[in-house]
């Protein structure tokens, strides 16, 4: 049985990062790649500036967003999990969160822009109901922007997970609370949050690797004002720049594995799934 | 395949017989419609309509793919396997050819050779003209003979691409949201127009716009604008760097839709523009001016280039494909969308009076002019933005450009891109 597994993860995941950290010591000219072993790609990678202000801004992303999407995500869960009785209306809920998610990502990031533009129909109506004279500019091609569909994108990989470990939250444990004098927050504090983690530590973990690789949002959504990882990476191998992009890549696949390594240290997600 | 037996094999030889005394096209006609050629470049100008005008006339397949000027390079570059004809432009050349990837074409097969404009030729376009900065055409046109891998500065006979299209870019404009004459390139960095200009994200074309913007602010006068020095570069970016976190641009376009539609909204009234973005901004019905600047227009050219791989049958293909291109059905169909073809005088055989008076001789339209699409452009009246061929290809600055320093560029419009 583990072969196959072992051969897939093999030719398609371990050859091609093997092949992504030679590459990055390399040497490229604008037409052609010289194999060498030189360590300038990560010199200048590690000598600019401009690398570390990139990393802040990913880390910046992911973190707010991070923040947003755990909130409505937990909320929405604990909504369906707790407050919904019925298994019927629960699925049928749960299916509605799901329906926007039946069209693309481009198209549901993209749809935003007409609505945020300077002549769009958030800035006319906030104009039409006198709440402010001129029309908002930080609502298009902003930050701003940016973290909306970063959220609106992806907060329901945080529902799913969430809600998932929350229907399996034995309820005899929240009537023990309730009956040992729990108020409300307590029970949500000391019994459902402490339940919760894997689930919500596996919606961090789809969260923050989905933004910190993302490179077409912030284009989009920030009108190509901001940068982040992705755009560095996408912009080298644009201009046929493959070693420095490897370079970019190798240091961004390792923040990223040390970040969730990091999360993964607070909760074992096998212990408790 | 067929089996090979004695009667195939005389059939042959008669067939090679009756070609070789009765001249070649005979075998041609027979095998051509078998021919299939794979030409990839960029949207400008392939189009679906130019292959099925081949197949009508010629008889032969020409598959189209349209990609981004940076996915040509890359694919001109990279997969030499992958195409027959590249449709690229000359500052793509620049990179590519020294790769060889593509072959050198010999000019006594191109029927039309001696009409090709002079920007293309010796890089004047009259013989009192002087030459723009960047990467004039002529510069990477020639190369020394069949196996070239260099360039010459003289007509050799061997070219690295055959010119197709070209034409001369300036800024686009919103009027009636500016209200106001616009003459410079410097009015792009106004702070009259704070949140509301924009540059493209193509860092080898953007460079320039910066750098015609530079000099029309008096900051600096390059010594060549298509070769920046490091610290010319550094300025550049220094000057455009301050604009941008003033808050100066509301966005950076890539592709041409996104320009289309920043300048079609109103999120943006001044910014580098192409000239089909224009026209399509036009077409929907919002004003738009393709603004011509007291200190001349930035101008590039793209050309058709043979996979090096490419021989027989399929290359004599190609050579009717090149000469067919010439031959002015093409070239009336990129003139009426606002670009200049290289044999301009085959185009007007296939274009109206009116047309022709409009879009090349700068003269009033006296009709409707509409798009190859079925859109009107102009009104009766109405004079092309820059006017003639010669006002316009005339006032060129400077042409894109591909740079000794282009990697440092790169790496300082990254940091722009971050800052």
């Amino acid at each position: 049985m583990a072969l196959p597994i072992m051969a897939v993860l093999v030719f398609f995941l371990v050859l091609p990062i093997i092949m992504i950290v030679t590459v990055s010591f390399w040497q490229a000219t604008e037409f052609s790649i010289i194999p060498a072993f030189d360590l300038e790609n990560y010199e200048f990678l590690f000598g600019s500036n401009v690398t570390y202000r990139v990393f802040f801004n990913t880390f910046k992303y992911a973190f707010i967003t991070w923040v947003f999407t755990l909130s409505i995500g937990f909320t929405v869960a604990y909504f369906l999990a707790f407050h919904i009785r019925s298994l019927t209306w629960q699925i049928a809920l749960f299916l509605l969160c799901t329906i926007p998610f039946w069209t693309s990502n481009i198209i549901r990031m993209i749809s935003w822009i007409p609505f945020l533009g300077r002549n769009g129909i958030a800035n006319s109506t906030l104009i039409s109901w006198g709440v402010i004279e001129e029309p908002l500019d930080w609502l298009l091609f902003s930050d701003f922007a940016v973290i909306l569909a970063f959220v609106h994108l992806y907060t329901l990989f945080m529902v799913v997970p969430i809600f998932n470990t929350m229907m399996r939250i034995d309820k005899s444990l929240i009537e023990a609370a309730r009956d040992a004098g729990a108020s409300g927050a307590q029970i949500l504090w000391n019994v459902i949050i402490p339940l919760t983690k894997p689930g919500i530590m596996i919606g961090t973990i789809f969260v923050v690797t989905l933004v910190m690789g993302d490179f077409i949002t912030v284009r989009f959504m920030s009108g190509s004002r901001s940068a982040n990882v992705g755009r560095l990476i996408s912009n080298d191998i644009a201009l046929l720049a493959y070693p420095s992009a490897s370079a970019t890549a190798v240091v961004l696949l390792l923040t990223v594995l040390i970040v969730i390594g990091l999360m993964l240290r607070f909760v074992d997600i096998r212990k408790e799934l | 395949m067929t089996k090979l037996s004695r009667r195939n094999v005389l059939k042959g030889g008669a067939a090679f017989a009756a070609g070789s005394t009765l001249g070649a096209p005979m075998i041609w006609a027979q095998n051509i419609k078998d021919v299939t050629l794979r030409q990839f470049g960029t949207g400008v100008s392939n189009l679906n309509d130019v292959a099925n005008k081949v197949k009508e006339d010629l008889g032969f397949t020409l598959e189209m793919t349209a990609l981004d000027s940076d996915s040509v390079t890359q694919r001109a570059a990279t997969q030499p396997g992958s195409f027959d004809i590249a449709d690229i432009e000359y500052w793509i050349c620049k990179k590519v050819w020294p790769t060889g990837n593509l072959q050198a074409m010999d000019t006594s097969k191109i029927k039309n050779y001696d009409k090709i404009v002079g920007i293309f030729r010796n890089g004047k376009l009259t013989p009192d003209s002087t030459i723009a900065q960047g990467t004039a055409p002529h510069t990477v046109g020639f190369t020394e003979g069949p196996d070239g891998k260099g360039f010459v500065d003289n007509e050799s006979g061997w070219m690295t691409l055959i010119p197709t299209i070209y034409n001369a870019d300036t800024l686009g404009i919103r009027p009636d949201l500016i209200g106001r004459p616009i003459n410079n390139w410097s009015e792009l960095l106004n702070p009259e127009f704070k949140g509301k200009a924009s540059i493209l994200d193509i860092s080898s074309i953007g460079i320039m716009d910066m750098a015609m913007v530079v000099e029309s602010m008096g900051e600096y006068t390059y010594p060549d604008k298509g070769n920046m020095t490091r610290e010319e570069i550094d300025l550049t970016m220094k000057i455009f760097t301050e604009a941008k976190q003033n808050g100066q641009f509301r966005a950076f376009w890539k592709s041409f839709d996104e320009s289309v539609n920043l300048m079609a909204s109103g999120e943006v009234v001044i910014q580098s523009m192409w000239s089909p973005a224009i026209t399509a901004v036009k077409s929907k019905g919002v004003p738009c001016v393709y603004q011509p600047l007291e200190e001349g227009y930035r101008s590039w050219g793209g050309g058709i280039g043979l996979s090096a791989a490419l021989s027989g049958l399929e290359r004599d293909a190609a050579y009717e494909y090149i000469n067919w291109y010439l031959d002015g059905w093409v070239g009336g169909y990129l003139m009426r969308q606002g670009y200049y073809s290289a044999v301009p005088e085959t185009s007007k055989n296939y274009m109206s009076e009116n047309e022709w008076g409009y879009w090349f001789e700068g003269k009033p339209a006296t009709d409707i002019i509409t798009s190859p699409t079925g859109d009107a452009l102009a009104q009766a009246g109405d004079v092309r933005d820059g006017g003639s061929f010669e006002e316009r290809m005339g006032a060129v600055a400077c042409w894109n450009a591909v740079m000794d320093e282009n990697q440092y560029m790169v790496r300082k419009w990254n940091e722009f891109i971050a800052a």
